[in-house]
């Protein structure tokens, strides 16, 4: 009985330790304003203050920072750009992906365990390494331009680093393992039967397709999309790499705030909200993995 | 539905259009060969299926019983032949444009959609109205007594309601054939009776050409017109059930349904039947049999355990031989006796057991007789 309500509560125990604790300090950090300082903010709490003390500290946190990122036009816009930067390029993965995952479901069973491997292979390269290889290939100079400037194509080169397309490129190509590993286990998982019942019945190859696989698959794809969605949202590397001065992402506008303005208050406000924009698709993506579970138990 | 003919063997039977000649099959196979690689499952096949028959494929694992199936359906297209339904060759025609429709093994049902939708996800494709629509969805529930269920998902019943979804969404479109592939496969052995009358009062009631496709001799035995022993790719012999088990062309029909006593020994032709000789200081055995044996040819004597008698004193039989129980196989309703001849051969009889097991005759060990009569066995030349 003692060990089980133990291993119960490691889990518990560390999601307090490492992530509820943590964000609470940010919260209040959230609430504290600006100084110059160590730590760059206050109020800060004394205990040896006593009672006075904590009500004094507690009349000195306030909403302000909140009500100045709904107020500049900069935050609301970053993070409306965010989100969609994340849609694009959560559609544009699944574009890639799902062709790649339904292909490779197809393959001969022999063949299917060296496509996973291709598939997991990039992640053992460095994810940085990954996004400065996109520079070599998209810069002015880059190999794209040459081969296009080659083969007589176009005559100028193409402004394609530090642009908005740039960064769908470099989140498609280093997130589309996440699509295409769910996708795939839906996809392998579904009965070659289903589908000859469905041309038994009357369908066509393409209807069979969006009748019987692409419903069957919906599981995979939606799990797929959330797990490109939820961390693109807040993704810094790509846009700060590959995206331009007009790439207004919330993750590079934290940073600017944490790093360069050193105004911890107003960055841990971003953060909160990034957050609390973060837990609808976290909530949805809960369900969608509860109710696959519920499916795959029986 | 009952009329005698000619050709028929027997008077008061139902319509045989398999020995009318001037009927056109509803199916017909000519000279199908399909080969997977260098294998072939099926080679050379001939076969003529009729109007509201209840055919089975019968035969083991690998004869090529479910690739026949699959052509119909229109999964596999023949190497070599044609297909002809209702007059018209089918070979070149997808499985989406055929009016055959299938009932998978694994019943195929969609797990995404209900059990109403399932039934009406072939009519939806055909674009049927949908007044209509909803009552060929509602006969069919009722046809299957699946009225009940009609919301429900295919995880949400038993296996032998998916069985009857299966069945439904099959005839739904009212194929002119209707394919089953082991269909009771998935069944326990008392659901699959039940079944299998379930299933021959539709298959009447609907007046449908149905194509069954099984392993199981005794489902092939209790629900077909006629029944087609399949072995590598080939037909073995097609006849109705009793004509299957009671005059067998060769020794692996004899073998495959039933039980059965095989003799191997040379013929030697008289009074309309053969002496058989199967060795020095055996028995000679006297059958009757239209077969045309010469002298010294090699034949084969089956017998089924149920036409053997067994006796504690010495018969008056023409065939008769002497052994010892070896063994006894107590069935609940009948018995298998394993005697042993004294040459060392073992023959199997059977019993009814219409008497206490406690006041059985017999029991292990046991000297005994067994006899049989002229016409019990088949003479077989293969």
């Amino acid at each position: 009985m003692m060990r089980r309500h133990l291993l119960i509560l490691t889990p518990y125990l560390w999601l307090v330790t490492l992530f509820l604790i943590p964000f609470l300090i940010v919260v209040r950090i959230s609430l504290s304003d600006a100084a110059i300082a160590i730590p760059p903010y206050s109020p800060i709490l004394d205990w040896r203050d006593g009672w006075p003390g904590l009500f004094a500290f507690i009349n000195a946190l306030d909403f302000d920072n909140f009500v100045f990122l709904a107020e500049d036009a900069l935050y609301w816009k970053a993070y409306l750009s965010s989100l969609q930067i994340a849609a694009v390029s959560t559609v544009t993965t699944l574009l890639v992906g799902f062709p790649i995952a339904y292909g490779m479901a197809r393959a001969p069973k022999g063949l299917q365990a060296t496509l996973l491997i291709l598939v997991i292979l990039p992640f053992w390269t460095s994810f940085l390494i990954r996004v400065y290889s996109w520079i070599g290939m998209l810069s002015t100079e880059g190999y794209i331009n040459q081969v296009l400037m080659g083969l007589g194509i176009i005559s100028e080169p193409l402004t394609l680093l530090n642009t908005q397309i740039a960064v769908y490129i470099g989140i498609t190509h280093t997130y589309l393992p996440f699509m295409v590993l769910p996708i795939y286990a839906a996809l392998e998982r579904l009965d070659n039967a289903l589908l000859e019942a469905a041309e038994d019945l009357g369908c066509s190859r393409i209807s069979s397709f969006w009748l019987v696989t692409i419903p069957l698959a919906r599981n995979g794809i939606l799990a797929g999309c959330f797990l490109i969605f939820i961390p693109t949202l807040g993704e810094i590397i790509i846009p700060s790499l590959l995206g331009g001065s007009d790439t207004l992402m919330i993750g590079k506008v934290l940073w600017e705030e944490f790093f360069n303005n050193r105004d911890w208050p107003v960055a841990s406000a971003v953060a909160v909200l990034l957050l609390l924009i973060l837990i609808i698709p976290i909530i949805l993506f809960q369900r969608n993995t509860q109710r696959q579970r519920e499916l795959e138990a029986q | 539905m009952t009329k005698s003919q000619g050709t028929s063997p027997t008077t008061n039977t139902p319509v045989e259009p398999w020995n009318n000649p001037s009927t056109t099959p509803l199916i017909r196979f000519e000279n199908v060969t399909k080969r997977f690689g260098t294998f072939a499952a099926i080679s050379g096949l001939s076969l003529d299926i009729f109007e509201e028959e209840f055919f089975a494929l019968l035969g083991p694992s690998g004869c090529g019983k479910t690739t026949l199936m699959r052509m119909l359906a229109g999964f596999e297209t023949p190497t070599e032949g044609k297909i002809e339904l209702a007059g018209h060759d089918i070979t070149p025609v997808p499985p989406n444009k055929r009016a055959v429709n299938m009932m998978f093994q694994s019943y195929a049902l969609f797990p995404h959609l209900s059990v109403y939708d399932n039934i009406a996800f072939g009519l939806k494709r055909q674009r049927m109205p949908k007044a209509e629509l909803a009552d060929r969805v509602a006969e069919m529930l009722k046809l299957t007594r699946l009225e009940k269920f009609a919301r429900r998902k295919p995880d949400q019943i038993s296996g032998g309601q998916r069985q009857r979804v299966a069945l439904a969404r099959s005839l739904a479109k009212a194929p002119k054939l209707l394919l089953l592939d082991e269909p009771m496969g998935a069944l326990d052995k008392k659901l699959r009776q039940e079944t299998q009358f379930e299933l021959m009062d539709i298959q009447e009631k609907t007046g449908t050409t149905f194509v069954i496709v099984t392993h199981d001799q005794e489902e092939a035995m209790t629900v077909a017109t006629r029944v087609a022993v399949m072995d590598e790719g080939r037909i073995i012999q097609v006849a109705t059930p009793d004509v299957i088990y009671e005059a067998p062309n060769s020794r692996y029909v004899a073998d495959f349904i039933g039980d059965v006593n095989l003799i191997t020994g040379t013929a030697h032709p008289r009074n309309s039947g053969i002496d058989l000789h199967w060795g020095e200081g055996r028995p000679i055995f006297h059958c009757k049999t239209d077969l045309p044996f010469t002298d010294g040819q090699t034949c084969y004597l089956a017998v089924r355990p149920e036409k053997v008698t067994i006796h504690a004193r010495e018969p008056e039989s023409t065939n008769k031989v002497e052994g010892k129980i070896l063994d006894i196989a107590y069935l609940g309703n009948i018995s298998t006796y394993h005697v042993e001849l004294s040459m060392g051969h073992i023959l199997k009889a059977q019993t009814a057991n219409n008497r206490r097991i406690a006041r059985r005759s017999f029991t292990w060990e046991d000297p005994v007789w067994l006899s049989w009569t002229e016409t019990a066995g088949v003479v077989l030349d293969r």
